[in-house]
């Protein structure tokens, strides 16, 4: 890749992740009644817009700027495969057992 | 030895590159795996406490809605300007590592050096964002004895009706301020008074109902245990997530101030390879990382 061409790169990845923070901040701000009211699995439409719009900043961030992009296939999936797995296994054990005691209390 | 073996040991023998990532850069992408776990403990924490204990958990937009200089509400704001200069700061360090491939001495300075700039305004920031929340807003929250083993609710000002309320039984006026007493008449919602043997005299001897609080307190009798924003949980995790994170912020300032003055004193020019730059840029961009989901969990979510 030449130079020119990995500068745009980045300014790219920079105006990218900007525009997502000024819809999130826009979103947060407004909340849009029909994406408020909505809920799917317990969560509303306007949180699971929140939360992949946040992954699509987190791919752009590891991928471009830590350069894991252009590291070989196996680090790559040594370093993603740990995080993809245990995480979500941590989040679902803690939530699901948080709504439950939720039930409990109130 | 068969050449198998040789194989192994040419490529795990040491001074070798396995997986094409030298050792340095290697244990740094592994420290990161581990630290990412533990920010999604904490984060994942947060959110069990927050489910846990959904009614009476403060809405994190209309506590932080504080913006320099300006009065009034403005939510988000203040926040989406942090996670502005971190990631602009995430930009200059990558750009330092850019240049530093193309063994451009005086790109990595100026873009390390604009790194450093963003990485303290960005700390400077959550200190003012600290002193707001500690502070307080203006009117507070009331502390009202519940007469439970010396348990006081807290009821929170609502200011459509300029009193103060909490979830079940109060509704509060504030009658006067005076010398930092306040005096306030609080009654249950059906009318009834709250039993005399709850409440507190001030010192001219007249009845205090209740006592005002201000923002989370981190010293004296209340710290931890009340405050104005709701459940305590909220302003512990917040300290503690937002202050872990500080910390990271901090540290990396550091270690960009230690590769700094290497870059400027030319060791990495005469190294032949600017790679301590791209390793402690792996820290900072994760920094940056971590925000993006501390900004989406604590304050948008």
């Amino acid at each position: 890749m030449g130079k020119e061409n990995s500068t745009r790169q980045i300014w790219l990845v920079f105006w990218l992740l900007l525009i997502v923070t000024a819809i999130e901040v826009i979103l947060g701000i407004i909340k849009p009644a029909f994406m408020v009211e909505r809920r799917l699995i317990g969560v509303t439409l306007l949180n699971h817009t929140f939360i992949i719009l946040t992954i699509v900043k987190a791919y752009y961030i590891v991928y471009s700027f830590m350069h894991l992009g252009s590291e070989k296939k196996n680090l790559k999936w040594s370093i993603l495969l740990p995080v993809w797995v245990l995480i979500p296994y941590l989040l679902f054990i803690l939530l699901t057992e948080a709504f439950y005691q939720h039930e409990m209390y109130y | 030895m068969d050449s198998k073996n040789k194989n192994i040991e040419s490529d795990w023998g040491g001074g070798n590159r396995p997986m094409k990532a030298s050792y340095g850069k290697l244990m740094m992408w592994f420290f990161l795996i581990t630290d990412a776990l533990t920010f999604s403990a904490f984060l994942g924490a947060y959110g069990y406490h927050r489910f846990t204990h959904f009614s009476d958990w403060p809405i994190a937009d209309e506590v932080f809605t504080h913006f320099p200089f300006i009065h009034g509400h403005y939510p988000l704001f203040y926040v989406a300007l942090m996670t502005f200069i971190l990631i602009m700061s995430s930009v200059t360090m990558v750009l330092a590592v850019h240049a530093g491939h193309h063994m451009n001495k005086k790109g990595v300075i100026i873009w390390m050096f604009l790194t450093i700039v963003g990485g303290i305004t960005f700390l400077g920031s959550q200190a003012w964002e600290w002193y707001h929340f500690i502070k307080g807003t203006e009117k507070g929250a009331l502390l009202i004895p519940s007469g439970e083993h010396g348990q006081k609710r807290v009821a929170h000002y609502v200011g459509a009706h300029d009193s103060y309320h909490d979830d079940e039984n109060y509704e509060s006026k504030l009658l006067s301020q005076d010398q930092g007493l306040d005096l306030v008449q609080a009654e249950y919602l059906d009318g009834q008074a709250v039993p005399k043997d709850l409440l507190k005299k001030n010192d001219k001897g007249e009845f205090i109902y209740a006592e005002q609080i201000f923002g989370a307190p981190l010293t004296g009798e209340y710290a931890f245990r009340y405050n104005e924003y709701g459940h305590t949980t909220f302003s512990n995790f917040f300290y503690f997530i937002t202050g872990f994170h500080g910390f990271h912020v901090f540290t990396g300032v550091l270690l960009n101030i230690v590769i700094f003055i290497n870059v400027l004193n030319g060791v990495y020019h005469r190294r032949g390879h600017y790679e301590m730059v791209e390793k402690v840029g792996l820290y900072w961009h994760f920094v940056d990382l971590v925000w993006v989901f501390v900004f989406t969990f604590f304050y948008l979510v």
